[in-house]
């Protein structure tokens, strides 16, 4: 603010702002201004889909919050003790140091048990949120150069999220714990002729032990955060560095990014989303029960609890094992239970590498080495979106799988038919999908081409003086249009020749049939943006048809003027005689 | 007169050299040892106690009832029928008790609207009194589990104690099935554990003792009267206890937790991004005003 005078009175300088005052004493001793300047002007593009990772984020921020309160209180011991807190129903029962801390934070502690439940469902959050950032990542190609390795940290946190919400639901030691870590516990041992050993090395010595709690809350509280934090850091700068991808559009290019700076509009943004997450968080936590520790009882190996069942993110894993057919080969007095290795060991980890190096093989048949910072609509990859689509479904009917008996109690159903319809299903019902959406991409895209070249459906029916009907359709905007198009032609790799002149085949020729192989599946089908003659043919032939339209038109009647051609804004459009 | 003494004299002494005497007289033997053992077990039954002819004509009452509600499938003298495969159309109900009878027909699973898995819970068909008679009536046929008396399942006194007691049964012998809030679950081929939310501590006690469909019976020798009056109070008093983290979401674990994660939690989460990349920054919406004027 300047000065002000009236001229009657003498002009006077306002108080200085107390938080600029206090920001310049910073300034001039750290020099934060001159070294965020740059970061501070940041621009940061719009769009819903760009928040699913700050979901993300600030879930980790609540897990953080809340998890120093709950390690406050929580003991990480099997240690055996009697319970003597306020809860009656467990009153005088033996249980471990664990289960009797989570019961006292639950019961005894102010907030604690808010404090809990909002630390489990900001877990749920945390996983589903990456999760589905990941999808929007996916589904529009952000993936791509430069920011494969991106990518790849997103993975390892997903994986490291996973783990360690594992370690979290284990650590209350409670019924549903004890049945997860038992489960944990046949997996490890699913390991052919090293399985006993590393279980014992595991729980040090037979299930369940009295060493596993403490080793997982050092992970959970120490080892895991730390590598997050370190990760999402790295995650974070790269975004930085690479600057966000941008849907295209008019006056968007791969140089540049358009959106909002940092201060003040993002950070209130992003700021102001931190609010809304832990609202949202904080309801939960307060209005809805999970994981009632107090009703399962403390873990005892000879109880178990119908609905025992893993936090959702295990749900795919859970799934696998309860499909899974019961084969086991026995040889050598060894039995690999193959029942468990394969769903418990091998299709996690099948799992995970294909989704890290997803970016690798898709660039190895498109041949794209590019650097891409304009996003794709789903719709202009049509295989990929497709494979996505096929890998939800596969998600999705293993999930359901996971849960099958609460399926059979709730929607009175067979609990075996949904065991075997799921074997089948997994194989048949994704690619089906595949299809379905493949060849739903595609006609989004003859869309597109549609609406380049003759215009949209306006809604307008029109009667010509034969009394027939059309409906206009009006060019699209040069803005829409613009961004219709701002994609680069898909080329299908057609290969070297197997061999030459001499008849000697190319070196690695065989890699690079099979690499022609699948761009040709991946692109062949695909719907190609109009070309610039096609463009010129389509205004022609409206041309045309405007011209051939024209004397037929009349004038127009009271309340029908608008025939798209021009615009009817000033128009008085009332009955006038 | 003589002629027929004389016949029947004959005719009895020419069965007792047959075959099948001796297994005749050691089947009548054992009815009447049975009987005997029955007419013990009613005397010292209180719940049975009534006066015979209240009892016979209880038991023609239910015999009658029976004949024309329960005979089509488990027989015409409760004997059960036997399909052509071998498995039962209906179990023979000789020995189930009165208080088989009392639980099957007062949570109205008998008599069952239509063959399936496992009979369901619905709005009982009979009246008090005519649930009594086929009791009767069915007890009659041979010795079982009677209905139990009110101190055997009421639990309005039960102490702290015996509810921490009945919480460690329950969760040994009953979650497996009926889930650690009793909400029920599934079992192979499409039977159930039912939920347990509502069932009279009658009725309880009386699942316990006979074992109705999938159930195991849980004899006095598994789990004595007390401990089976302890497993009541335990689940009674979990219906007064408050859902202390709030609503309960079906009380299913870690499913329904997750639908709600997704559902309300990134499903909402996702709206209010929606709604906070919606709100520009107020200067672009202005300029946009004024260029459209």
């Amino acid at each position: 603010m300047s000065a002000v005078s009236n001229g009657t009175t003498p002009a006077a300088t306002p108080k200085p702002n107390p938080a600029g005052a206090v920001a310049n004493w910073a300034d001039e001793r750290l020099g934060i201004a001159t070294a965020t300047k740059k970061q501070l002007r940041k621009v940061f593009p719009d769009h819903w889909s760009f928040m699913l990772g700050e979901i993300a984020l600030w879930s980790f921020v609540i897990l953080l919050l809340t998890g120093v309160f709950l390690s406050l209180w929580f003991k990480p011991s099997m240690g055996e003790v009697v319970y003597n807190g306020s809860y009656d129903q467990l009153r005088g029962i033996h249980m471990s140091e664990a289960y009797e801390s989570t019961l006292h934070i639950s019961f005894d502690v102010r907030a604690g048990l808010l404090m809990r439940q909002m630390h489990h469902w900001a877990a749920m959050l945390f996983i589903a949120a990456m999760l589905v950032h990941m999808m929007r990542v996916f589904l529009t190609g952000a993936f791509r150069k430069p920011r494969e390795l991106n990518w790849i940290i997103g993975g390892v946190l997903l994986l490291l999220g996973i783990l360690e919400g594992f370690a979290g639901y284990s650590l209350p030691d409670d019924l549903l714990s004890g049945t997860g870590l038992r489960i944990a516990d046949g997996l490890v041992k699913a390991t052919p002729v090293l399985g006993s050993y590393m279980s014992f090395f595991m729980f040090g010595g037979e299930f369940p032990g009295d060493v596993i709690i403490p080793r997982l809350y050092t992970a959970h509280i120490l080892l895991i955060p730390g590598l997050l934090l370190a990760l999402i850091a790295a995650h974070m700068l790269l975004l930085v560095y690479h600057k966000h991808t941008q849907w295209p559009g008019p006056g968007r290019t791969e140089q540049n990014v358009v959106g909002y700076p940092m201060m003040p509009v993002y950070a209130a943004k992003a700021g102001g989303f931190f609010f809304i997450v832990f609202g949202v968080v904080a309801l939960m936590g307060g209005l809805m029960t999970i994981n009632p520790v107090w009703r399962y009882g403390p873990y005892n190996p000879a109880e178990v609890t119908a609905g025992s069942q893993p936090d959702w993110y295990m749900g795919i894993a859970e799934g696998l094992l309860r499909i899974m057919p019961g084969w086991e080969t026995h040889i050598f007095g060894v039995t690999l239970s193959w029942n468990v290795f394969l769903p418990g060991q091998i299709a996690p980890i099948a799992l995970l590498m294909l989704v890290l190096a997803y970016p690798f093989i898709e660039q190895w048949i498109t041949g794209d080495k590019r650097e891409h910072h304009l996003l794709q609509r789903p719709r202009n990859a049509p295989t990929r979106t497709a494979f996505l689509a096929a890998m939800i479904t596969l998600y999705g009917l293993l999930w359901a799988a996971g849960g099958n008996d609460i399926l059979a109690t709730v929607f009175h159903l067979d609990l075996n038919t949904i065991t075997y319809f799921m074997r089948g299903a997994i194989f048949v019902i994704p690619p089906l999908v595949f299809i379905l959406a493949k060849r739903w991409c595609i006609s989004l895209q003859r869309h597109d081409n549609e609406m380049l070249l003759h215009g949209y459906e306006s809604g307008i029916i029109m009667r010509d003086a034969q009394g027939g009907y059309t409906e206009k359709h009006l060019p699209l905007s040069e803005d829409r249009a613009y961004t219709l198009t701002a994609r680069a032609r898909d080329e299908v790799y057609a290969g070297m020749s197997g061999e030459d002149a001499n008849g000697v085949s190319a070196p690695k020729a065989r890699m690079d049939q099979l690499r022609a192989k699948a761009s040709k599946a991946w692109f062949a089908t695909n719907v190609q943006k109009p070309t610039a003659e096609e463009f010129e043919e389509a205004h022609h032939h409206a041309e045309l048809e405007h011209a051939h339209d024209a004397p037929l038109e009349g004038h127009a009647a009271d309340g029908h003027q608008f025939d798209g051609r021009h615009d009817v804004a000033g128009d008085d459009l009332t009955h006038k005689h | 007169m003589r002629l027929l003494t004389r016949k029947i004299s004959a005719r009895l002494s020419a069965r007792r050299r047959s075959r099948l005497a001796a297994p005749a007289v050691l089947i009548l033997g054992l009815l009447a040892a049975g009987g005997v053992a029955l007419a013990m077990n009613s005397a010292v039954s209180p719940a049975t106690a009534h006066d015979s002819t209240q009892d016979a004509e209880a038991i023609k009452a239910g015999r009658a009832l029976f004949a024309v509600s329960c005979s089509s499938c488990h027989g015409m003298n409760a004997e059960g029928i036997i399909t052509k495969r071998g498995t039962n159309y209906g179990p023979s109900l000789i020995g189930v008790g009165a208080a088989a009878v009392d639980f099957q027909l007062e949570t109205g699973r008998m008599p069952m609207a239509q063959p399936g898995a496992q009979a369901v819970k619905k709005r009982p068909v009979f009246t008090e009194d005519e649930v009594a008679a086929i009791a009767a009536y069915v007890a009659s046929l041979g010795p079982g589990p009677a209905i139990p008396d009110k101190e055997a399942y009421d639990v309005s006194e039960a102490t702290t104690e015996e509810i921490v007691k009945g919480g460690e049964f329950f969760r040994t012998n009953c979650t497996a099935c009926h889930n650690f809030a009793g909400t029920g679950g599934a079992l192979p081929k499409g039977k159930f554990a039912p939920s347990l939310i509502g069932v009279t501590g009658k009725h309880m006690y009386e699942a316990m003792v006979t074992g109705p469909q999938q159930m195991p019976v849980f004899s006095d020798a598994v789990l004595s009267p007390e401990d089976k009056r302890a497993i009541i109070a335990y689940l009674k008093n979990q219906e007064k206890t408050p859902n202390y983290g709030g609503f309960d979401l079906g009380s299913f674990g870690p499913v329904s937790e997750g639908m709600f994660a997704w559902l309300l939690g990134i499903g909402g989460l996702t709206v209010a991004g929606i709604w906070i990349t919606s709100q520009t920054a107020r200067s672009k919406k202005t300029i946009k005003k004024g260029a459209d004027a």
